[in-house]
């Protein structure tokens, strides 16, 4: 077992796991209102009736996590010319083939792609899930700005979900980066392997 | 409530066929002549009386109007509009307004609980409140802005078209009571041949566009109109010229929803055959030790 590098402060930690755990429960409440083949799923927030009225709450949890969770990650998600010439690798890095890559920071593209479709995404959830909030604010707002809103919520978590999924698999499929989450640390050899260029940054200090 | 002596033709939220193995009888509507129209709201008082409906006493705002507008309280309303159609001549249309009963309801179609609107195959569109979880989509979907929350109990209520008096061989209350025969009832076929003389009466009298609304872009709906001036339907009220469900509930409702469902489970899957193909991303055995 090689050392131990810190990647996420405890604080960082429950942070993030905030934001995972609202993102689940407003994509289990959220599907179930989409599709009626995850209207089961409604259930496990206790019913349609308790579905309904939950899931804009959560929601606001989740936007209020995020930002303050977003706001420290702007800094290492600027996308650089190393992470463009990565990301030309991608095929090959998704076949486990061998190749030399450039020494990219605490985030690759991929990682950064999902980070900025969050800053667009979430902030355009809450305002067009304010807008069909009911009781409290739809009756507010005209019926065009309504039904706009509806289609914006739908398209907007479904590109949120998809990249969700991405975020999880890459997790599970990258060996090694969970505990970064759940511990707090990587292996030197993990953090040498996969950002470089953040390794020399942290082993400098 | 399931009325067990009328078939469900659609249900909300619900990919499976409705039950369908009884014959469908034929269609009913409801046919409302706005030009023998009084105004006296004994109509408003049959609903209220029969499904034990008291809304909240209002304001007078200056109007005859009264209630201002539907709620979940009142299913019905009389809406007075002044007109000149042809200048100089006062004409006074009154319409009672109410939920159309549209064949292709929008309320249904944006419904995310299964069950709580139902069509009968006579085509009457129903709200079943105990499945109601009051979100509010079947406002967001109605083309003419029917369906009330509740601020009681946060459900939406609209015109049953009396549901519970049809599926015992009556006839809506609001039919039962009109001192005028303004509004009738019976199969659509009768209604539609009603309206046809009526229409040709109105034509006869110098009402030139007189005719019928049964709106084609929501199916026909299963309450019709005749109307003096059905060349411009806007005057009542602002009754739709050309109603139907808005493209964006049916990008919504229609083809997003199964496509961005079969999107994120292809996703998901797309993830399991690549673990299972390619294998994990593992940092090398020589790295560690280096």
């Amino acid at each position: 077992m090689s050392t131990l590098v810190p990647r996420y402060s405890p604080r960082e930690r429950a942070n993030h796991w905030v934001i995972a755990i609202t993102f689940i429960l407003l994509a289990i409440s959220g599907l179930a209102l989409f599709h009626p083949a995850f209207y089961f799923l409604s259930h496990l927030l206790g019913g349609g009736t308790w579905n309904r009225i939950l899931h804009p709450f959560i929601g606001v949890v989740l936007f209020i996590s995020f930002a303050a969770f977003a706001v420290r990650l702007v800094p290492d998600n600027r996308i650089t010319a190393a992470d463009r010439e990565w990301e030309k690798h991608l095929p090959k890095i998704l076949r486990n083939e061998p190749v030399t890559l450039p020494k990219i920071g605490k985030y690759n593209i991929g990682q950064k792609y999902l980070f900025w479709s969050l800053v667009v995404l979430i902030p355009l959830l809450l305002v067009s899930g304010i807008v069909i909030w009911q009781p409290w604010f739809t009756p507010y707002f005209s019926i065009g700005l309504i039904r706009l809103a509806v289609v914006i919520h739908a398209v907007s978590a479904f590109l949120a979900i998809l990249g969700i999924i991405i975020h999880i698999y890459s997790a599970i499929w990258t060996r090694g980066s969970i505990r970064a989450m759940t511990r707090g640390t990587v292996t030197a050899a993990w953090a040498r392997h996969h950002h470089p260029a953040w390794y020399e940054e942290v082993s400098r200090r | 409530m399931a009325l067990q002596s009328l078939d469900i033709k659609a249900r909300s939220a619900t990919t499976t066929p409705s039950p369908a193995a009884r014959g469908a009888g034929p269609e009913v509507a409801k046919l409302i002549d706005i030009s023998k129209c009084i105004g006296c709201k004994a109509c408003q008082v049959a609903c209220m009386e029969w499904n034990d409906l008291r809304d909240e006493i209002g304001h007078n705002v200056g109007v005859y109007d009264n209630p201002l507008d539907l709620t979940a309280q009142s299913w019905t309303v009389m809406r007075f509009s002044e007109v000149e159609v042809t200048p100089g001549r006062l004409e006074w249309l009154i319409r009672k307004d109410g939920c159309m009963h549209c064949a292709d309801p929008g309320c249904l179609k944006a419904c995310p609980s299964p069950g709580a609107i139902v069509q009968y195959a006579n085509g009457m569109v129903d709200f079943h409140e105990e499945n109601c979880i009051g979100c509010g989509y079947c406002l967001t979907g109605c083309p003419f802005n029917i369906p009330r929350l509740s601020k009681k109990d946060g459900k939406a209520y609209k015109c049953t078209l009396c549901s519970d008096r049809v599926a015992v061989g009556l006839e809506p209350a609001c039919v039962k009571t009109c001192p005028t025969g303004a509004i009738v009832f019976g199969t659509k076929e009768d209604m539609i041949h009603h309206a046809e003389e009526r229409i040709a009466d109105l034509k006869s009298r110098g009402f030139q566009n007189a005719g019928l609304y049964d709106p084609p872009g929501v199916g026909g709906t299963h309450v019709m109109y005749v109307l003096q001036h059905a060349d411009r339907p806007e005057l009542y009220a602002g009754l739709p010229k050309d109603p139907g469900i808005s493209p964006l509930v049916s990008l919504w409702k229609g083809v997003a929803k199964p496509l961005a469902s079969l999107g994120l489970g292809l996703a998901v899957l797309a993830g399991f055959f690549h673990y299972v193909t390619a294998g994990p991303n593992e940092v090398e055995d020589e790295e560690k030790q280096s």
